[in-house]
């Protein structure tokens, strides 16, 4: 299957590297009968392990709906949608799960639960994590806070962190059941620029320690040169960047490499 | 095993979300407490009264005892041939006999002369009639005429009798209009269809109540060579005595007060109904905060499915919401359960206590409640969409 693709669509970058999400003739539609709506056309793209792309495109134009579907939230309908080397296409509620222990998503909200502690939110992630006893899976939790810089915030209730400390300990709690693909839907959208830019810089360096993959939805401008490429998206599709032209074929790819 | 289990336990996300929340937490509890205590009082209540109906059918010296199948209860006695007690004799395994005759009384306060119902039992003074050995010595002063034996527990409607007493005054009454006096008390205890007891011969008795059909008794007890087979020889003197008496053994006897109790008035339902009630009021106290509590939680068990936790999962963190609840809200239903038993039994002489098979039934049916609650709240579940939370 990974094989075909490759042939398929010879440009994929990095040549040669695992892939992490091959997605082919992807649509979606909302609704039923006259409701019925399209937001996905006919969508092409991959994304190789450890590669960190970014999805843009104007409000609507189905960029979390790609996500949701990536993410194993929401079945397939029409398209080929291959995830960590699982097809998603037809595939049951019980592989979908199992699967989403591999993908650590960060929203657009922190998400966090109210009544856990950083620490608890974060061993959350880590509890997913089968054959480690408790006190690895916290002292390891403890560990991703450091990372995060929250390492004297371990006690406090999400009430009591501001809106960047939130978000970074949902960035520890996603990687702690350490996910070979992070999903981030608009992870800077509650923060300022500035905070905003350090959670995703932090995000992307431990992510590339970890040798997984990322696909960040992002509107922030600022933050498009920490990819190694994105994505642009308008009405369902992908296009190049500027031109607003659909250039994406069956033969194409929408990659626009960063330098 | 513990050891890896304690080593592989996850975070406590049930207890947590329990014990957050220390407002909502502490309403459930109330309302958990609240229908445990009332069922405890209820079944306390109504346990208390059956077992009080048979207070002094347990005291009898007895293996089997014989009463007209007339008798419906202590209240309704009828008389039957003591001949028939006689009879027993002549059955090998019997090795004594006592005659009993019972009847509620008038008995007139000495205080206030007001009268009032009073259970008496008359027999031999020199006849076996309690297993407590102490009454021997009493009974010997009933020998003489019109002397009773006061049971100081009877209720204080009666008057001051064992107080009087104990001062060395002597007690006089009537009963049925008769003279007597207080030859000394016993200590007995009151119950359903008596509020206090009198001990006579059988020879004052008859006095009392003249108009008693000669050699009619209403109770004969029966005592058996050690080791008899009680059932074989119930079985044989049923056989041999004509159906003019009732032959019972002495838990038999028992059942047969209790069940008069139970079946001929409505007290085992209101009880009963009591208890349902305040089952189903905590029932809905319960679901009410589970159901809310999981609605609050709806966007926190989506995410916990979008990390790859499993439904069945979250369906076990409710679960054990709801056995923690259970424990937790039966622990002060227990403790306020024991002492309003006590401050029942001291108002009443009800002898209401906590045992073993009530403490299990209420903690079940706390468990059922919960349990059940949260099944309910459970289907809440159903609407957490991992698919809706990016
Ligand atoms: N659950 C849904 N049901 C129906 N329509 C939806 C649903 N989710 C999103 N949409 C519609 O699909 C389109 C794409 O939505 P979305 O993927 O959220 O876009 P974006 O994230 O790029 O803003 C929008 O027009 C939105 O209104
Ligand atoms: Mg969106």
């Amino acid at each position: 299957m990974a094989d075909s693709l490759l042939t398929l669509a010879p440009q994929a970058p990095p040549s040669g590297a695992p892939i992490a999400i091959a997605v082919e003739g992807l649509s979606h539609w909302y609704g039923h009968g006259s409701m019925r709506r399209q937001v996905i056309d006919g969508l092409n793209f991959r994304v190789a392990a450890g590669e960190v792309v970014l999805l843009t495109g104007p409000s609507g134009c189905g960029k979390t709906t790609i996500l949701s579907l990536v993410g194993a939230l929401r079945s397939v309908q029409q398209g080929q949608v291959r995830v960590l080397g699982q097809e998603l296409n037809g595939s049951g509620r019980r592989t979908r799960q199992q699967l989403r222990r591999s993908i650590g998503m960060i929203f657009q909200g922190h998400n966090l639960l109210r009544c856990l502690s950083a620490e608890q939110n974060v061993q959350m992630g880590a509890d997913l994590l089968p054959g480690l006893s408790y006190r690895v899976r916290r002292d390891q939790a403890r560990e991703w806070l450091r990372a995060v810089g929250l390492g004297d915030e371990l006690h406090k209730l999400p009430h009591d962190l501001s809106g960047g400390q939130k978000q970074r300990v949902a960035i520890a709690r996603a990687l702690a059941a350490q996910p070979r693909l992070l999903l981030a839907d608009e992870p800077t959208a509650a923060l300022d620029s500035r905070t905003g830019r350090e959670v995703v810089e932090l995000l992307q360096r431990l992510a590339r320690e970890q040798g997984c993959a990322v696909l960040m939805v992002t509107h922030d401008p600022r933050i498009l040169d920490l990819a190694d490429r994105v994505l642009r998206m308008e009405d369902g599709r992908l296009v190049e960047p500027g031109s607003g032209q659909r250039l994406w074929g069956r033969d194409q790819l929408a990659d626009v490499p960063v330098q | 095993m513990l050891r890896g289990w304690w080593g592989s336990r996850r975070i406590p996300l049930a207890w947590l979300l329990l014990t957050r929340q220390p407002v909502r937490l502490a309403v459930a509890l109330a309302g958990i407490s609240f229908a445990g205590i009332l069922m405890f009082m209820q079944f306390g209540f109504r346990d208390g009264l059956f077992d009080a109906s048979v207070t002094i059918h347990k005291l009898f010296d007895a293996d089997l005892v014989l009463i007209s199948p007339r008798s419906s209860s202590s209240v309704s006695m009828a008389g039957f041939p003591r001949r028939r007690l006689v009879q027993t004799l002549a059955d090998p395994e019997v090795t004594g006999v006592t005659p009993v005759h019972w009847s509620l009384l008038l008995w007139r306060n000495p205080q206030t002369r007001a009268t009032r119902s009073i259970l008496t039992l008359g027999f031999e003074p020199t006849d076996p009639l309690f297993t407590d050995p102490g009454l021997a010595a009493k009974a010997r002063v009933l020998s003489e005429r019109g002397r009773v034996l006061f049971d100081e527990l009877s209720r204080p409607e009666f008057g001051p009798v064992a107080q009087w007493f104990k001062q060395g005054r002597t007690v006089e009454s009537e009963i049925s209009g008769k003279r007597i006096r207080v030859g000394g008390l016993v200590s007995l205890g009151t119950s359903f269809g008596a509020d206090g007891n009198l001990l006579t011969s059988s020879e004052t008795f008859l006095q009392l109540m003249p108009n008693t059909p000669p050699g009619s008794i209403e109770v004969g007890l029966v005592r058996l060579r050690r080791g008899a087979d009680v059932a074989a020889v119930q079985a044989r003197l049923r056989r041999e005595l004509p159906s003019d008496v009732q032959v019972l053994t002495k838990a038999g006897f028992i059942a047969f007060e209790q069940d008069y109790w139970r079946s001929s008035t409505s007290i085992g339902f209101i009880f009963s109904l009591g208890a349902a009630m305040g089952f189903v009021v905590g029932c809905v106290i319960v679901y009410q905060i589970l159901y809310s509590d999981v609605s609050d939680h709806l966007p926190e068990y989506a995410t916990l499915m979008a990390m790859g936790y499993r439904l069945t999962h979250l369906l076990g963190v409710v679960a054990r919401e709801g056995l923690l609840l259970a424990i937790l809200g039966y622990i002060p239903a227990f403790a306020a359960g024991q002492g309003l038993y006590l401050v029942v039994r001291n108002a009443t002489n009800l002898p209401v206590a906590m045992d073993t098979s009530r403490a299990t039934l209420v903690f079940s049916l706390i468990l059922v409640m919960c349990m059940g609650s949260a099944a309910l709240a459970m289907r809440r579940l159903g609407d957490a969409d991992p698919a809706e939370i990016f």
